[in-house]
């Protein structure tokens, strides 16, 4: 194989962009896991529901699935909020380790993952939007609009977020309340809306993420269970509770699939990804950008 | 007189003693993949086979017998699958059984055959027989008495008849069962017509972006592009293909998904110049009677039922594995699994996908995969795809329909 | 009851089971035990890191899958004899465990779930590359045609063998727990900087105890290559296997022993008959909402709630 620049350029720009599609899919572990503690093992379920809601408003009325994901966000909010409420109830105010919290979201997995099952079958489900198939060329590099788009909106999901934690009363709140509740509540904040809120967004993202997800490959419900380890795995590697982390953890291991794939077989990029994680937990568990 | 009535009462005994049995249904058992990965096809089969299953009925069953079925969901898990069969055979007591879809569920369940001696009809399993040597193994897929290299040989035979002769292959191809095999085979091809390889690799079933791939193959220039895959990432190939550009003479040969309705009208003109295999295509018809009807018979369940609406894959040969069994026990006039055997080695069976001849190791004895290239194909309609016209058929030299055309950038029209 | 007796009582039942084996004549039965009796093995191992220490593993399916590939392996090799290939997988998983655990339990426990969901990748890969053991083709066994000890079928010998490692399992599962490891572990469990500070060699009992059970994971996936005569990556490496190795002590009960064994006795047995009857979808759906409905009510398992209500009796 001649290795050429215009490889490498596109190995790199592969990469990039499909690391700002597992920023995405990851940033909602960040927020449920890194700052709420909260083991949310199901969360990729939310993601395939979003894109089959995606999906199957593109294919009744003809919209754009990334707008019908915007737009939808509000309602996965308010899903977050009902789980967050239930798994609260049942789990942390009576102060049950982890462990039970996540065999309950394990749970929702699978029954998030059958419901679709019936309801949709089994079949691959796949849209094509008027970008899907369009091809930006700058000099060597191709842009394809299937990955560009949904790279553009992840990164101004993933910088709101992360502007909207920093900056806001609210936002700073949640940073507050994986550090200290008690002096939340010291200052007359309930933490556990505060949570809610919280856990709620990252569904909410979660949601937004599935539009991506079925813009870029084909959809069936058992897939989420292939992106359980990708997203842990991006959000460590980046450092529990920072943003900033996940998206540079999802960029590096974006890159270095895309590299991986290019250079020197694809068969081999699971274990690069992963691999990579591995020794990072053995010798920076807390993450590149982590506390 | 007394004699009378003994010879009397002896005959009614033994003429109820014959209906009851008639009337006792003929069981046929297997494990099929409802639910799983492969549900899709599994799903299609069952309907099949149903429609055989009424059809047969609808004439008076077999030897006067019903035919019932007892299946289960394998959910496309082999570990299911030696339960399964030993409950059909030790508890169910089937009087048959055929297989499901796929060789992950045949292969667990050949030793229960070969331990109990039973014919097993099986449906689509690559090459599954090769380690076992069992004499009462039937494959239904055309493949040839070679399945995996016989599932490439026609792409192969296509992509050497090009002027002038190509040189170099890149193999390429999904890390699942099916694809390796394919591969496996392709290389046993490209070593006998002496072609050089200079691409073999292959990827993560769940691999997200297919880009990388497809420029390292580009990045070698090869003038045969040889491409194993599932739905999925046939999907994410042909789409990252048609993105980057790919410049090769002829590209294709193992894509599992083009013969969907669902990745025909998704993909739509993304398919166009691609060499693929196809079990069926309207272009042959004729050479395939009466199968019309089936699958007019067919596209209306599934259409119901959410399945694959064009059943040109899968489903004529499901039917057809039926009819085989049918005409064996009705040619032997018994259920006994050695004589069934035996005849269904011997002999030759008329079916909807015509006629089937098994060779020793129990798979087809002469190939009738075609091989197609896919063109003129505009919009993501299924309308097109449902008549003649978009596909012409290259390989076996019976069945074609027309040349190929080369190179692959220049006819994706 | 000293171990010294309740060894050899659970060796006799043990026994006994297979001997009832061996007198039905019918191998649905036999092939439907050999899979519950897998999965007892696979949540007692289980529940030895994640029970008595507090270690979450999610990662169980890469060590069962060690234990089928290295069957693979020594068949293709050597074609060595059956216990021979169980030893060998047991001790493979064993060192495997004392591997990830050296290199990841010396954080706070959830990393050590997320590195056991990373090594499953990893090995999952490694072993698709790896042609020698078939890699993404799959392997074949072929099983021989003579059944050792005079068995009538091969499902027999697997069953037996299953029946007895279900026993060593539960041996040495009760084992720990009644020792002084199981109370130091115990320890860890409830609150490890606390057990570190009164003397507990928590990182020698953490090691020990994920290589136990490791051991016992790779051990159940021994026989597995021979129950299917085909294996191939994405059936060793299954997410079920990791799934139902969590769910099966969580709904038992994870402070003992009997715990994993009455949830996968139960959960199993449900499985194995959802799947001959209703047989479809709603084997995942059951298992999901079982998990559900246990944990909320019954998070203490089936022995907590026995247990809440024997002292709601008294």
């Amino acid at each position: 194989m001649e290795i050429s620049t215009a490889l490498v350029l596109n190995a790199i720009v592969a990469g990039l962009l499909l690391g700002g599609f597992y920023a995405a899919v990851s940033v909602g572990i960040s927020i449920s896991f890194g700052m709420l503690d909260v083991v949310n093992i199901a969360h990729p379920a939310f993601i395939i529901l979003g894109s089959y809601v995606a999906y199957t408003v593109h294919e009744r009325f003809g919209i754009d699935p990334i707008a019908v994901s915007l737009v939808a966000s509000p309602l996965y909010f308010l899903l977050g909020m009902a789980i967050y409420r239930i798994y609260y109830l049942c789990f942390e105010r009576r102060g049950q380790e982890s462990l039970r919290g996540l065999a309950f979201f394990f749970g929702i997995l699978f029954i998030t993952e059958v419901t679709l099952l019936l309801i949709f079958g089994v079949d691959y489900r796949l849209v094509e939007t008027s970008y899907s198939s369009t091809t930006l060329r700058l000099g060597v590099v191709d842009f394809p609009l299937r990955l560009v788009v949904p790279f553009a909106v992840s990164m101004a999901m993933v910088v709101g977020l992360q502007l909207f934690l920093a900056r806001t009363f609210f936002g700073r709140a949640v940073l507050a309340v994986a550090q200290d509740q008690l002096a939340l509540r010291l200052m007359a904040i309930d933490p556990v809306r505060i949570k809610e809120y919280a856990f709620a967004l990252s569904i909410a993202t979660a949601g937004v993420a599935g539009a991506f997800l079925i813009v870029i490959q084909p959809v069936q419900p058992a897939i989420g269970r292939e992106y359980i380890g990708l997203v842990f795995a991006v959000c460590v590697l980046g450092g529990l509770g920072s943003i900033w982390g996940t998206l540079l953890g999802a960029l590096i291991l974006g890159l270095a699939e895309s590299f991986t794939s290019t250079f020197f077989g694809p068969s081999w990029a699971p274990a690069v990804s992963f691999g990579t994680l591995l020794l990072a937990l053995a010798f920076k568990p807390s993450g590149l950008l982590g506390r | 007189m007394k004699r009378l009535t003994v010879w009397l009462s002896a005959t009614i005994a033994l003429v109820l003693a014959a209906s009851a049995q008639a009337q006792q249904p003929l069981k046929i058992g297997f494990g099929m993949s409802l639910t799983g990965p492969l549900a899709g096809n599994g799903k299609a089969a069952l309907i099949s086979m149903e429609i055989w299953k009424d059809d047969v009925n609808a004439k008076g069953g077999i030897l006067g017998r019903k035919v019932e079925f007892v299946y289960y969901d394998d959910q496309t898990n082999p570990s299911t699958v030696p339960s399964i069969y030993n409950k059909l055979l030790d508890v169910d007591k089937v009087d048959l059984v055929v297989s499901g879809y796929g060789t992950n569920v045949i292969a667990p369940a050949m030793p229960i055959m070969m331990q109990r001696n039973m014919v097993f009809m099986s449906l689509f399993g690559l090459n599954v027989n090769s380690k076992f040597s069992y004499d009462r193994y039937f494959q239904i897929m055309p493949a040839g008495p070679e399945p995996a290299i016989d599932w490439s040989v026609g792409f192969f035979d296509v992509a050497t008849s090009l002027n002038p002769k190509p040189q170099t292959v890149a193999l390429v191809g999904a890390d699942a069962e099916y694809p390796s095999l394919a591969l496996e085979g392709a290389r046993a091809n490209v070593k006998r017509l002496g072609l050089k390889v200079v691409y073999d690799k292959s990827y993560p079933p769940n691999t997200v972006d297919f880009s990388p791939i497809v420029r390292a193959i580009q990045a070698t220039n090869p003038d045969i592009v040889f491409l194993a895959s599932y739905p999925p990432d046939s999907a994410g190939m042909v789409r990252a293909v048609n993105e980057v550009g790919l410049k090769t003479r002829i590209f294709g040969g193992g894509l599992v998904g083009p013969q969907f309705a669902s990745l025909r009208t998704q993909l739509g003109p993304l398919l166009n110049g691609i060499v693929n295999f196809e079990s069926y295509t309207p272009e042959v018809a004729s050479k395939y009677p009466f199968l019309d009807q089936f699958l007019a018979k067919y596209q209306g369940r599934a259409i119901k039922e959410g399945v694959d609406p064009l059943g040109f894959y899968l489903p004529p040969y499901a039917y057809a594995m039926m009819q085989v069994l049918e005409q064996a026990i009705k040619a032997t006039g018994s259920l006994d699994q050695g004589q069934l055997a035996e005849y269904m080695h011997k002999y030759e069976f008329d079916t909807f996908v015509g006629k089937v001849r098994f060779a020793k190791n129990g798979e087809w004895s002469i190939p009738r995969m075609l091989t197609v290239q896919y063109h003129g194909v505009a919009g993501n309609d299924l309308e097109q795809w449902m008549k003649a016209g978009n596909v012409t058929v290259l390989y076996p030299a019976s069945y074609k329909t027309g040349d190929v055309k080369a190179p692959y950038q220049d006819n994706k029209k | 009851m000293r171990n010294r007796v309740f060894a050899p009582i659970t060796l006799a039942v043990a026994i006994a089971v297979i001997a009832a084996g061996h007198f039905v004549a019918n191998d649905y039965f036999l092939s439907a035990a050999y899979t519950v009796l897998q999965f007892v093995v696979l949540a007692t191992a289980w529940n030895i890191l994640g029970g008595y220490t507090g270690y979450v593993n999610f990662g169980s399916a890469a060590f069962f899958a060690v234990g089928a590939y290295t069957t693979v392996f020594l068949h293709k090799w050597l074609h060595a004899p059956l216990i021979a290939m169980i030893v060998a997988g047991t001790l493979v998983a064993g060192l495997l465990g004392l591997a990830v655990g050296y290199l990841t339990l010396r954080m706070r426990g959830v990393f050590f779930a997320i590195a056991t969901l990373a090594l499953a990748v990893v090995l999952n890969t490694f072993v698709v590359n790896w042609d020698y053991v078939g890699g993404a083709r799959g392997a074949y066994i072929i099983l021989p045609r003579e059944v050792p000890f005079g068995l009538p079928r091969y499902i027999h010998l697997l069953y037996a063998a299953m029946a007895l490692m279900v026993a060593f399992a539960l041996i040495v599962a009760r084992a720990i727990q009644t020792s002084v490891i199981g109370r130091g572990l115990a320890a860890i469990r409830d609150d490890e900087v606390a057990a570190e500070c009164s003397g507990v060699p928590t990182l020698r009992l953490k090691l020990f105890s994920a290589a136990v059970s490791g051991a016992l994971m790779g051990m159940a996936g021994t026989t597995l290559p021979l129950y299917l005569s085909y294996v191939e990556p994405s059936a060793a490496f299954n997410l079920s296997y990791a799934v139902n190795s969590i769910a099966m002590p969580l709904i038992g009960g994870m402070t003992s022993w009997l715990g994993p064994l009455i949830g996968a006795v139960l959960l199993g047995t449900v499985q194995q008959v959802v799947q001959v009857t209703v047989s479809s979808a709603w084997n995942l759906l059951i298992v999901g909402v079982l998990l559900v409905v246990f944990v909320t009510v019954a998070p203490n398992g089936i022995i907590g709630w026995v247990e809440a209500l024997r002292r709601r009796a008294r």
